[in-house]
């Protein structure tokens, strides 16, 4: 590497990459390593009141596990697709790194879809939080609806938890939009808002959750505006290392949540 | 200096160039196959206990298939590995020094 030279030919003599790779790829692992962080925080309290409270809730039937497996089998599944966008972004194949992009994406909107119905079923059945609007007629009845009163614990790092985690898949769908679309991804957010304020009710806490698509559309609009480009390999590779993160926190969640709260009967 | 970049990050993914695409889809079924074992073990009424250490067995096994094949860490420099992992081990287990401890006090004395 200390060997390379600038494309017009004039040897330069630069200090070498200490980690022998491109300064966004060893900032994308730093902030990676940050964001483990936080989720290790997160699974660490969940644990806590698992372990520490003797009536912590089981509300996962054998349809919760059948779903969370499926949500599993997509976020393993966009990896794959993911990882062959990197290798196709290497080999210069620019409509095969889209089409696995595209993949990707659909794959991550596919989990943060049935994310979004095993929630609103939770909520259903009164396992819900003071923050979250009431649901009409299901509240005071629900299943559950005196775990939220006796242990607040479980809805408070059950929803911390698998909040934060959707927020970054969601978020990662719109990164990887940005890297396989650019402009015209922006309208698509746009649609994707709407429909997804308009079509959820006002109760639904993603009726206000929607506005995170809004805010990232603003966002991406000024980034694309400040730095339009045509995205290459190392960002596709940099981009895949943050959608594997969401993809290897889950395989956390998944078993720590789900699988030890399950109730088979 | 951007082209200099641009010369470092040819010559990674360089070295990713090579990488046969069945690996990838043996990593995908490893994982696919941990996470059916991990469902069926649900459906065995097992101990707490060894339930959660087999979970979170496979949990490390299937992280470790995607930071190292998916995120091609086995792939970078030594100096980056080291670096990363070691952290990342460190700061999780000064979690786990001031969790475990506490967590299995209020166990133990019971919670009302």
């Amino acid at each position: 590497m200390a060997e390379a030279t600038l494309p017009h030919g004039r040897p330069e003599v630069y200090e070498p990459s200490l980690f022998g790779t491109y300064s966004k790829k060893i900032g994308m692992w730093l902030f990676l390593l940050s964001d483990s962080l936080t989720f290790g925080a997160l699974l660490y309290s969940y644990s806590y009141g698992r372990i520490s409270i003797a009536n912590w809730p089981t509300p996962f039937h054998s349809e919760s596990i059948v779903n969370a497996t499926i949500m599993t089998a997509f976020l393993l599944t966009s990896s794959l697709t993911m990882v062959l966008a990197v290798r196709a972004a290497v080999h210069g194949d620019a409509k095969a790194q889209r089409l696995w992009l595209l993949a990707t994406m659909a794959c991550g909107t596919g989990f943060v879809v049935l994310h979004a119905r095993e929630w609103s079923h939770l909520i259903a059945t009164g396992l819900t939080l003071p923050v979250f609007p009431a649901v009409p007629g299901h509240a005071t009845t629900g299943e559950f609806a005196d775990v939220a009163k006796s242990v607040p614990q479980f809805p408070a790092t059950f929803f911390g938890l698998t909040g934060m985690h959707m927020l970054h898949v969601t978020l990662g769908v719109v990164y990887l939009g940005v890297v396989a679309l650019r402009r015209n991804f922006i309208p698509i957010l746009l649609l994707c808002w709407l429909g997804a304020w308009l079509g959820t009710p006002s109760y639904s806490p993603f009726h206000y959750g929607a506005h995170v698509l809004l805010i990232a559309a603003a966002v991406c609009s000024v980034i694309l505006w400040l730095k339009p480009k045509v995205y290459d390999a190392a960002d596709v590779e940099v981009a895949g290392l943050y959608w594997h993160f969401v993809d290897l926190v889950w395989m956390f969640i998944f078993p720590l949540v789900y699988l030890m709260s399950a109730r088979i009967i | 200096m951007e082209a200099f970049q641009q010369i470092i990050a040819e010559q990674a993914a360089e070295r990713h160039r090579h990488h046969a695409k069945a690996q990838f889809f043996w990593v995908w079924g490893a994982l696919l196959l941990m996470t059916a074992i991990e469902v069926y073990l649900t459906y065995q009424n097992l101990k707490p206990v060894r339930m959660l250490t087999i979970l979170m067995g496979l949990s490390i096994v299937k992280a470790a298939l995607i930071i190292g094949f998916f995120m091609h860490l086995k792939y970078e420099v030594s100096r980056m590995k080291w670096l990363t992992m070691s952290s990342l081990v460190i700061c999780l287990v000064l979690m786990s020094i001031f969790f475990f401890p506490d967590a299995f006090r209020i166990l133990y004395l019971g919670v009302k």
